[in-house]
């Protein structure tokens, strides 16, 4: 098994194809989205796939050190940044074809007029924490 | 309290429930709560035969879930007076569950999982922890696979081939969580051998035992990974390396040979050097030859060139690197090795900062970003 993110985007993803934002849409399509996402995620759960999944603020704040005995230095919300991540679901699979399969899924997510969003989403697989034992005879 | 012997008689019991009647899934739910009875009650009340204790109480558990299942009720009644197993039944038993939970229908995480729980004796909370997911996920895994096992038959007999390769799985997995997967598989392996005479079974615990052997000088105490030719070989466990060394000479002497005993055979030959200057590597290339042969695996060509690069020199390890797929896992990393000794450590650094780029865990990359800041700091002082 190999744990994959699916990154979810506010901004820096390429346009989905129904792209109408969420404040635009009926408050019955809202439930109808909002629902897909709770199933995909007990399904998942249920497929012994699931490991993780929030949401994040669109807000956020750039901090940094700035010498001892000092307080930390804040700056933004940028409003010029790129890349703003939206949330994301963290998944443990057999294989990566898997995992492109379930992004997919999700990206299939109901929006406006009920179809599909077919949102870009984001497939990252984990560094895994130890290295194998046997694999690398050579190196160990 | 004794967790251990818990453990151990896990199977055992198991088998006993299907040999009295219960279906697999429902031994297996009976037992493990019959588990967390006996983690309660054992230390203030230790039973004089744990085994006949667990038997007892697992079964009472087996009955309470039948009889809440009234439409059960006829079932049971029949089991009921059933007899229960012999000594010998038993080892069968346990040697039917390591088929069923390696069972081909199984997919590898399934298998691990249900091999952990059913025959390893460890809680479904343990082996989440083990593999990082939440305990929710791992129940489903492992009730999924009940599911699926559930129409194949307990005594059918299995493939032992199936059954290496799930543990050769658990021991990969190496040690995370409050479990050691490695040793964990090493005692699975060696009960599995002890029901077996199967020769693969033989050279997996033989090659499990040789690597961990090696396992305290692997690591730094900083955790950093330690290659093979700049471990402290006074930290391997020499007892462990000479049982290993024993079990592989016992399998190769039977004249079956298979890819686990020929990854043995080189992890004794490295075993068997006490300097990094007197490995044989002639006898490992040759090894590696069987190897590829056996398996025709790129990890395993991919190793030969290393090998071929220390027996006859780095143009020669290049040569051999140069037939296969640059695209291979860890191609890189071996080509920036094998130009390091060649003594280009232009290329080397470069291939070094690609190989820690595709590095698949964080030690091997944090390894390999090493060795290209160390050749980069030679290069600017020269």
């Amino acid at each position: 098994m190999a744990k994959y993110l699916l990154l979810k985007h506010y901004r820096g993803a390429p346009a989905p194809v129904n792209d109408v934002p969420m404040d635009q849409w009926t408050p019955d399509e809202l439930s109808a989205h909002v629902g897909y996402m709770r199933d995909f995620a007990a399904r998942l759960e249920d497929s012994g796939e699931f490991v993780d999944s929030q949401g994040l603020s669109p807000e956020g704040t750039f901090v940094r050190y700035d010498g001892e005995g000092r307080p930390p230095v804040t700056d933004g919300p940028f409003a010029e940044t790129k890349d703003v991540i939206a949330g994301w679901m963290v998944i443990d699979v057999e294989t990566y074809e898997r995992a492109l399969e379930l992004a997919a899924e999700l990206s299939a997510a109901p929006g406006a007029g009920g179809k599909p969003i077919h949102e870009w989403l984001e497939v990252r697989p984990f560094l895994a924490a130890h290295s194998t034992i046997t694999e690398c005879t050579s190196g160990g | 309290m004794d967790e251990a012997l818990l453990r151990t008689l896990t199977p055992t019991v198991i088998g006993t429930l299907v040999r009295r009647g219960a279906d697999f899934a429902a031994a297996e739910d009976a037992v493990q709560d019959a588990q967390v009875e006996a983690v309660r009650v054992w230390p203030d009340d230790p039973p004089r035969d744990p085994k006949g204790w667990l038997v007892t109480v697992a079964w009472r558990k087996f009955l309470d879930a039948t009889r809440a299942d009234s439409s059960r009720r006829r079932r049971e009644e029949r089991i009921e007076s059933e007899p229960g197993p012999g000594p010998v039944e038993a080892v069968d038993d346990t040697l039917q569950l390591y088929f069923l939970c390696a069972h081909p229908s199984l997919t590898p995480a399934s298998s691990v999982a249900l091999t952990l729980r059913a025959v390893g004796g460890l809680t479904t909370r343990q082996i989440a922890q083990a593999y990082l997911v939440p305990e929710a996920t791992m129940a489903q895994r492992i009730s999924r696979a009940k599911r699926t096992v559930s129409g194949v038959r307990f005594n059918q007999p299995g493939d032992v081939a199936t059954v290496v390769r799930v543990l050769y799985l658990v021991f990969n997995e190496g040690y995370s969580g409050d479990v050691d997967l490695a040793a964990e598989a090493i005692r699975l392996t060696r009960q599995l051998a002890v029901m077996t005479k199967h020769e693969e079974v033989a050279g997996l615990l033989a090659l499990m035992l040789l690597h961990h052997a090696r396992r305290p000088a692997r690591s730094g105490s900083d955790g950093r990974l330690v290659p093979l030719a700049e471990q402290d070989r006074t930290l391997w466990n020499t007892r462990m390396i000479a049982e290993g060394v024993d079990v592989l000479q016992a399998a190769l002497a039977r004249d079956h040979l298979g890819e686990f005993q020929a990854q043995a055979a080189i992890a004794a030959l490295h075993a068997d050097a006490r300097t990094v200057e007197e490995t044989d590597w002639v006898q490992i290339v040759e090894w590696y030859d069987e190897l590829v042969r056996l398996t025709d695996s790129p990890v395993a060509r991919l190793n030969r060139a290393v090998a071929v690069g220390e027996a006859d020199g780095p143009r020669a390890g290049l040569a051999a690197l140069a037939e296969l797929d640059p695209a291979l896992p860890r191609h890189s990393a071996v080509a920036a090795y094998l130009h390091e000794r060649d003594g280009d450590s232009v290329t080397a650094a470069r291939l070094y900062a690609e190989a820690a780029r595709a590095a698949p865990n964080l030690p091997e990359r944090d390894y390999l970003t090493r060795q290209a800041a160390r050749l980069n700091t030679q290069l600017r002082s020269s």
